[in-house]
């Protein structure tokens, strides 16, 4: 493997495929070696960028709460999650539908959380996805216990956290990654840089040269990575997960890429960014990237749009069926999962509740 | 005016009339909040007086302590109630602490801003009732409105206050209008309000459940030809237990309505120093209509989660089956 992943940290985001879908090698690496891999990623993004597409659709039709979409973001999450044994722990925040399918989840366990049925989401611990995280940051110390915890198991096996720019502002996450480098634990943490968190720009956020620049004071390495590029995200991590498993520690990778909708439905963009702005990074599209670089080397082949496309629409199928019509669940469901046994208050509230539901008819 | 346009308007007011006020925290600048609470501030007084933090709650009110200690009159938001345990550090280790830490030589006028409690249907984390954590922090005041006019009034002396004040925004109300006189203020922070006199029962409440318990005494009257007496608490540090003896030595009876988990809830509270304050007044024992002692629901069954006007008809109901007669 080349060396992506530097003692220097670099400002330049490590680029494999240029916009226009030509070779930008880099370090002598060439996307070419995982060209073989590049139609399944390309795959992954379609069912991404078509699974959100519902998601926000059946926001608007009032079937979930909310959602927070992922459109533009594709790259970063199935690269990264591509790159991974499916036994390595992921340790999301909340946008990243790309790694919750890639990892076989599916999408009306995603949808049934927003909808409000489940909090947190279903499906995902038993495929070794942790459940969805709003409390920001806090779930990259998770990722860090659990990497230790798999060294002493020596299972080999390796935790991803994903966070925000936002998010690495949060105590939390300071703490995260100076204990991932004190313990050297198999972690990586993988920041997808989206320029905004809700309203507010990277710069107000930080002042670093850049996330990745972190790195450096906590003693690991860090490295950037254009998020927009499938190619250059996917090796960046293989080659953080292979010195993770090789007991070289966490890696801090910072993901360049753009947040193309509304933080979540409920949120309106208009007030803080301008078109341009987004304009600018529509014609960065990851997967027309994908696209264009597959046809340059000469690997695309027309049934592959047709099987990613209709792939996509089994799985917002699948998803609508899931999400209408689905039933609440009963309230009383609630005091079932408190403690492994309900205490006799809970029981005396629980059956208060069925009462009062009865009553109520 | 809106409750969100009376808070606006009341940190308006407070940062014209005392420049050492400084508002801050996660979107309140550009997007003006993610309610819009603090609209057009960064605008008016500009970005010393009125800026977006990166997104850090430790760090929102650990740093309102350093301003205070320099003189400042700081007033941050965090942006959820659930999002307020990361801050938890510092509003318990720290703000409520510095004045009797100090024997009283640094004053902590700082005003969190939390929008509190449920019932708008959003994501775990956003509808969480924190409010028996802060009261149980001595050194804090605990302030909870519940119409556009206290919510002006209550923030402009919380605001003014010199200890640390929880300001919690039920956020149910915040589409509640009423008109709002900015020249005139309001009974101050302490002070519970009688909201609806009756003689039959006394329900004590505070924040978004007084517009439940309204509505519950309007049908208790037209159904049953109960008089429900409601209490307001409006603070829940400092308690005005007097209004709310007096209205329970009058009626007999109290059924306290709150929204967060029963267990040490504000009703615990309310009951035991009732009890000790009118225990030979009372006709029935002192009950509650609460949540339940689960983590907050999904948005789907926050409906059947919540105290709502049957609930607390029935446990009027219940305290009404108390006769000695
Ligand atoms: C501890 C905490 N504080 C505040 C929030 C409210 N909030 C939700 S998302 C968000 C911005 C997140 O931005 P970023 O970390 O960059 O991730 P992105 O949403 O852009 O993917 C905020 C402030 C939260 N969910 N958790």
């Amino acid at each position: 493997m080349a060396d992506l992943i530097i003692d220097e940290v670099a400002l330049e985001p490590i680029q494999l495929i240029a916009p226009d879908g030509h070779p930008t090698p880099h370090h002598g690496l060439d996307p070419t070696s995982v060209v073989d891999r590049l139609p399944a990623m390309y795959r992954a993004m379609v069912a991404t960028r078509g699974v959100d597409e519902e998601m926000v659709n059946l926001q608007r039709q009032g079937q979930l709460a909310l959602y927070p979409p992922c459109a533009g973001q594709e790259a970063a999450q199935v690269g990264c999650a591509t790159a991974l044994r499916d036994t390595d722990w992921l340790f999301p925040q909340y946008r990243e539908l790309g790694a919750f399918l890639v990892r076989g989840i599916d999408p009306g366990g995603v949808g049934l959380s927003w909808r409000g049925t489940w909090n947190g989401g279903l499906g995902f611990v038993e495929r070794c996805v942790a459940p969805i995280c709003i409390a920001i940051g806090t779930n990259t110390l998770h990722a860090v216990g659990a990497a230790m915890a798999s060294t002493w198991l020596g299972d080999g096996g390796v935790t991803v956290a994903f966070i925000g720019d936002g998010g690495t502002s949060e105590g939390d996450v300071h703490e995260a990654l100076n204990l991932a480098a004190v313990q050297q634990a198999p972690c990586i943490v993988f920041v997808q840089n989206n320029g905004w968190a809700i309203s507010t720009p990277t710069h107000d956020q930080y002042r670093a040269p850049s996330l990745a620049h972190r790195a450096i004071g906590y003693g690991m390495p860090g490295v950037r990575v254009d998020g927009n590029d499938v190619a250059a995200c996917h090796m960046v991590v293989a080659e953080a997960a292979e010195r993770a498993r090789r007991g070289d520690g966490p890696t801090l990778v910072e993901a360049v890429t753009y947040r193309m909708g509304p933080h979540t439905t409920s949120d309106d963009p208009t007030r803080y960014r301008s078109e341009g702005e987004v304009a600018t990074w529509r014609a960065l599209d990851p997967i027309t990237r994908c696209e264009a670089f597959l046809r340059h080397v000469g690997a695309w082949d027309d049934t592959l749009a047709e099987e990613a496309a209709s792939h996509a629409a089994d799985l917002r199928r699948s998803l609508r069926d899931a999400v209408y019509d689905a039933p609440d669940g009963p309230a009383t469901e609630v005091f079932e999962h408190v403690f492994a046994e309900p205490t006799p208050e809970l029981l005396r509230q629980r059956d208060e509740l069925a009462a009062e539901l009865e009553r109520e008819g | 005016m809106t409750m969100v346009q009376a808070i606006g308007a009341a940190l308006h007011d407070a940062m014209a009339a005392d420049d050492r006020v400084v508002v801050f925290g996660e979107d309140v600048g550009r997007q003006g909040g993610v309610f819009r609470v603090t609209d057009g501030l960064q605008g008016t007084y500009g970005e010393q007086r009125c800026f977006d933090t990166p997104l850090a709650e430790s760090g929102i009110v650990g740093a309102a302590i350093g301003m205070a200690l320099r003189g400042f009159r700081p007033v941050p938001e965090i942006q959820f109630d659930g999002f307020t345990y990361p801050a938890f550090d510092q509003v318990a280790t720290h703000l409520a602490k510095y004045r009797s830490r100090t024997r009283g030589l640094v004053r902590m006028p700082v005003t969190i801003r939390v929008p509190s409690f449920g019932a708008i249907g959003s994501p775990e984390h956003h509808s969480e009732s924190t409010e028996t954590y802060w009261a149980h922090t001595a050194g804090l005041k605990v302030v909870v409105p519940s119409t556009p006019a206290d919510a002006y009034s209550l923030l402009r002396d919380s605001i003014e206050c010199d200890d640390p004040v929880m300001f919690l925004e039920p956020k149910r109300r915040y589409w509640a209008k009423e008109d709002v006189d900015r020249a005139a203020r309001r009974e101050p922070i302490g002070t519970a309000v009688v909201r609806r006199p009756g003689d039959t029962v006394t329900v004590v409440t505070y924040g978004g459940l007084v517009g439940v318990a309204l509505e519950a005494a309007t049908l208790a009257a037209e159904e049953h030809g109960w008089d429900v007496e409601v209490v307001d608490l409006r603070s829940l540090v400092p308690l005005d237990i007097d209004t709310v003896a007096a209205s329970v030595a009058r009626t007999g009876r109290c059924v306290v309505l709150h929204e967060g988990p029963r267990t040490l809830g504000m009703g615990a509270e309310i009951a035991a120093r009732l009890q000790e304050e009118v225990f030979w007044d009372l006709e029935a024992p002192i009950l509650r209509a609460t949540g339940f002692d689960t983590p907050y629901p999904p948005t789907r069954l926050e409906g059947d989660w919540l105290p709502g006007v049957d609930r607390l008809l029935d446990t009027v109901e219940r305290s009404l089956s108390y006769d000695h007669a």
